[in-house]
């Protein structure tokens, strides 16, 4: 068996402010294969962003160690894609240039990517808007942008934090099934960070389940549903998986037991 | 959309509404200036106030007129003293700016230091500026430098710390250099702010050349009004405010032309309500 491509080994995150200092994660320790999509689920303030950082090498980690292909992270990497709750668009630039800011700041051939660009925003639904501004867009439409430029450079791993979080719940189900089809086209490892159940379910090869703060994780759930995965044809088994992982917050106190 | 499936009324509607609106933004002041200005006319000659209090506008236009050359010559003198007193606070604001968001130790020792001289009224520093630089152009310059100078510096830090960290993570994973952050992401989000800034600043600048002058000068709008005030011209002396006026106008609406060029995502430029005018 070939070694995961992700490693987190008893990691912690203790962030030290003015004040005091607040543990955000304990000993945390997972890993992600390659082509593998990993969802973590967990209480707001359990350190969910915190890890997604220190995968990312934006955060750093008090304890423990993180590898990604077998190298330690001890510094930002740029081996992967993020997209954030919020799309952080350049305000400035039409949306073609904010997804090939991904290429122009790494130097790469802008006019190679150009049509990788087009693809992806065509692929989301957004052909004809290449040259709109952001605030001529809606914000699932802002989203859609920012999940192309994440691919745009096609990086081997992608992160994703709260996705969904800003989107009203239609544009949720119609974005979440845009990820679900790009990741199968190009398989990446990813990491899906969210606060719905059946959006994990949904998306996730695995669910991580997390403890509040400080954020340990209390369980592992492999999710063995067919893909591709559709929110019109859930079946029992799907509910099955939302069920267990409900539980799991029941029993740490997280959900109300009814 | 295609342009032939666009509903003919659609079309109409955004015509008549582009008319609306000229009406509405260019014609409706003129309306109300006219209708003020009149008002002003009849009630002075109706009243018979007599023309050291208040002369009527067509009586302030006419000494305009004849003293137009006067009133030239001396909106120059203050137009430089004004623009080199804002440009000088351009050229040391905005690096000012820059250096204190870049470095934390520079801020602490710096910050507080501006916030103090922040709320001393720098108009109360002309006096001082005479004494130490005489009735020439320096003393003015150093008053309209002063007084536009707080808020470049302010409102372009602000806008350099207004970026999210988001955005800053963003450009981490892109393996931005800390060079490329600042110029690819910092700088064009705190544009916006920069320009409230210098709009603001465009508006004091003259107030600050003015006081320069009337603390001593011997050339100058507001050299002009005070001797206008002193052989009791009061027509002269609404001439006068009226140049100076449109001196502090023109700069405004320049820097705000700049803005919609340089910006033209921002905002309160698409939307166009706002009023970022400095008072003093
Ligand atoms: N930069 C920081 N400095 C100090 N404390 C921090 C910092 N970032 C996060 N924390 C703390 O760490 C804990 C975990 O934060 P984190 O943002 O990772 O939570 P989260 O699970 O992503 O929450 P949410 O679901 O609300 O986004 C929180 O208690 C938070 O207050
Ligand atoms: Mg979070």
């Amino acid at each position: 068996m070939t070694e995961p491509y992700i490693q987190l080994k008893n990691v912690d995150k203790i962030y030290l402010t003015k004040t005091d200092a607040i543990e955000a994660v304990r000993d945390v320790t997972f890993d992600i294969n390659e082509s593998e999509l990993v969802a973590i689920v967990g209480p707001s303030g359990c350190g969910k962003t915190t890890i997604l950082k220190m995968v990312a090498g934006l955060v750093s980690h008090t304890g423990g160690t993180i590898t990604i292909g077998g190298k330690i992270v001890d510094r930002p990497q740029t081996d992967l894609g993020i997209i954030f709750q919020d799309a952080v668009l350049l305000d400035w630039q039409d949306v073609l240039s904010n997804v090939l800011i991904q290429i122009n700041i790494r130097g790469m051939d802008q006019s190679e990517y150009e049509q990788k660009a087009r693809e992806l925003l065509k692929d989301v639904g957004l052909d004809g808007f290449e040259t709109k501004k952001p605030y001529e867009l809606s914000g699932g439409m802002k989203q859609r942008v920012s999940i192309c430029r994440a691919l745009v450079h096609e990086p081997p791993l992608l992160l994703m934090d709260e996705p969904f979080g800003s989107l009203d719940a239609l544009t949720r189900e119609q974005i979440s099934m845009d990820i679900q089809r790009l990741w199968m086209e190009e398989r990446k490892t990813a990491l899906l960070i969210t606060h719905s159940i059946p959006e994990a379910v949904l998306l996730a090869d695995r669910v991580i389940i997390m403890s509040p703060r400080p954020g340990r994780i209390v369980d592992i759930k492999k999710i063995d549903l067919p893909r591709p995965r559709r929110w019109d044809s859930l079946d029992m088994k799907f509910n099955e998986y939302t069920g267990e992982i409900r539980k799991v917050f029941q029993q740490q106190g997280v959900l109300a037991l009814r | 959309m295609d342009k032939e499936t666009i509903p003919q009324e659609l079309l109409d509607q955004r015509k008549s509404d582009k008319f609306n609106e000229l009406l509405r933004k260019r014609l409706l002041p003129v309306i109300g200036i006219t209708i003020f200005l009149v008002i002003w006319e009849v009630a002075v000659r109706i009243l018979e106030l007599p023309s050291y209090l208040l002369p009527t506008p067509s009586e302030i236009a006419i000494t305009m007129v004849e003293r137009f050359h006067d009133l030239l010559q001396n909106s120059w003198v203050t137009a430089y003293e004004m623009l080199l007193g804002y440009f000088l606070a351009i050229a040391i604001g905005v690096p000012l700016a820059i250096t204190i968001t870049a470095s934390k130790t520079f801020d602490n020792f710096i910050t507080p230091i501006l916030l103090f001289f922040q709320t001393v009224p720098k108009i109360s520093l002309a006096p001082l500026f005479l004494v130490w630089f005489g009735v020439g152009t320096m003393p003015k310059v150093l008053v309209a430098f002063l007084i536009s100078f707080f808020p470049i510096v302010i409102d372009t830090a602000v806008g350099l710390r207004s970026i999210s960290p988001d955005m800053i993570d963003l450009a981490k994973s892109m393996g931005a250099t800390k060079q490329q952050i600042f110029t690819r992401f910092r700088l064009p989000t705190s544009l916006p702010y920069m320009f409230s800034g210098l709009k603001v600043a465009s508006t004091l600048a003259v107030v600050g050349a003015v006081v320069g002058e009337f603390v001593g000068a011997d050339k100058g709008l507001g050299y002009m009004l005070l001797v206008a005030n002193s052989n009791l011209q009061t027509a002269l002396m609404f001439g006068t405010i009226v140049a100076l006026t449109v001196q502090g106008l023109i700069l405004f609406y320049i820097i705000q032309f700049l803005e919609t060029m340089l910006i033209p995502w921002h905002i309160t430029v698409r939307s166009g309500k706002e009023q970022e005018f400095g008072t003093m």
